[in-house]
């Protein structure tokens, strides 16, 4: 009797004892938990958390020749140079346009990665254009997720081009008109992206009083990625007030990236290069072969680094 | 006697210690001589234990910042395909963290042996570098070097424009 309850009482102990050693080893566990099942969890937790925000919608800040729904990044300074031949139906007596250039040279700066501002001179009319674009939405996947991105777009342009003499006295301020648009854009996918642009352009002056000074106009445009570095892309406006004698600007064409450039080859049938000259006053048909083979070029440098 | 063991065993235990940061430095260079090729994350989350050795890097690999941000958008988009694969991460132990004395000030090298994923590829990395205790803080740094190609990174320009190995430096600061 008085064994067993000696053997009950070291039994007892031993329990103790190895209830104290459980307690410590899962107390050590707590302490020293794996790190890579934590980073397992983790990457669970961000998976859900994060909000990824989708990039390159278009490769470059225009389409080809209207804007696309990208910025240029905080503190990079974009230089562009918009050149278009003549027009392909010209003859060989123009060796098909590549006679004559309209162009464009332009510099955008990113003020931050949501607003871009830009200033540009055009041949076409001799005009000085500036805009600003400000990113309102981001596309993005994730916690936060957005089904498009949608910016807005402001351009005034001045024309310097000496008047023709008109019965009537012409301003200073008749020179001058304004676009605003809306660009609504989504990247379906890695390899294709749309955007519509519902634009409005102001004249100051119009030829007659049964032109409206404000034209309104429907923009479209896509991108197609063909390769790593190649893309084609296409663009077209569909006006729905017309100014005579003119037609719908459409252009298609390929993005071609080249490490710090993007390179754009394309045929348009507008002439002039910024919005107010290509939406409402695109001169050639695709019919006919009244349409340019042109180029925009793009070197961006690093004016402020960011962090 | 037992109970005393359990009881030192029980110090010993929690005498371990987890550190960790979210804001890790890690550098990467793939530059050649005709591009300069560098972009910098300074997001990086480290995790390590002082006793096991046992340490994890995790880093998104949208939060590279290079200088020109076409680079980076190229980086994202054609070689890491970040939308596809957002981050990166390390797994692995300080081989010789015995050697390590986190409660004394100095200097002490380090073996570091894990598998990197990178672009959805894992591969064992060795390497070695320094960790500085200063004021009880662990700082970790360190510079390997992978094949680009070993992570199913593939392009046009890597080998010309882009270097076919890169260099990462890390540099992480623990609390």
């Amino acid at each position: 009797m008085k064994a067993f309850t000696y053997l009950g009482r070291r039994l007892g102990r031993a329990t103790l004892l190895l209830i104290c050693f459980y307690f410590a080893a899962s107390g050590a566990n707590a302490q020293n938990p794996d790190l890579f099942k934590m980073q397992d969890e983790q990457d669970k937790k961000d998976k859900k958390e994060t909000t990824d925000i989708t990039t390159s919608i278009f490769k470059t800040t225009r389409i080809v020749n209207g804007q696309s729904i990208e910025n240029t990044g905080a503190g990079i300074l974009d230089l562009k140079i918009s050149h278009r031949f003549g027009m392909v139906n010209t003859g060989s007596y123009n060796f098909f346009g590549l006679d004559q250039a309209t162009m464009r040279i332009g510099m955008d700066y990113g003020i931050t990665n949501r607003l871009e501002i830009g200033l540009g001179r055009s041949t076409y009319d001799k005009e000085y254009d500036g805009f600003f674009k400000y990113r309102v939405l981001r596309q993005s996947t994730g916690k936060a997720a957005m089904p498009l991105s949608l910016s807005i777009v402001s351009t005034g342009v001045l024309r310097t081009l000496k008047d023709q003499p008109e019965p009537y006295s012409i301003h200073y301020s008749d020179h001058a008109s304004y676009v605003n648009q809306i660009l609504l854009a989504r990247k379906f996918g890695d390899y294709f992206s749309l955007q519509l642009a519902p634009t409005m352009v102001h004249y100051n002056i119009v030829p007659n009083t049964s032109v409206p000074n404000d034209l309104y106009s429907m923009g479209t445009g896509f991108r197609l990625r063909l390769s790593h570095r190649v893309n084609l892309t296409g663009e077209y406006y569909y006006q729905f007030q017309r100014l005579t004698g003119y037609y719908n600007s459409a252009s298609v064409g390929f993005d071609i990236e080249t490490g710090g450039h993007v390179f754009q080859l394309f045929f348009t049938n507008s002439t002039g290069i910024n919005e107010r000259s290509f939406i409402t006053q695109t001169d050639g048909r695709w019919g006919n072969g009244g349409v340019h083979f042109g180029f925009n070029i793009s070197r961006v440098f690093t004016v402020a680094k960011h962090k | 006697m037992l109970s005393l063991m359990s009881l030192s065993a029980c110090l010993v235990l929690h005498a371990q210690k987890l550190y960790s940061t979210k804001t890790g430095q890690i550098k990467f260079n793939a530059s050649s001589p005709l591009e300069h090729v560098v972009a910098i994350n300074n997001q990086v989350d480290s995790k390590m234990i002082d006793k096991t050795g046992q340490i994890v890097f995790s880093v998104l690999i949208k939060s590279f910042k290079f200088e020109n941000q076409l680079m980076e958008d190229h980086f994202n988009e054609n070689y890491l395909e970040s939308s596809k694969i957002p981050k990166a991460e390390f797994r692995g132990y300080i081989t010789n963290v015995s050697s390590i004395d986190f409660s004394k000030d100095g200097r002490y090298p380090v073996n570091v042996d894990g598998t990197l994923t990178l672009h959805g590829v894992s591969q064992k990395v060795m390497t070695t570098g320094v960790m500085e205790i200063a004021g009880g803080r662990p700082t970790i740094s360190g510079t390997f070097k992978v094949k680009v190609k070993d992570y199913g990174i593939t392009g046009l320009y890597i080998g010309e424009k882009i270097a076919s190995e890169a260099e990462i430096s890390v540099n992480c600061k623990y609390e």
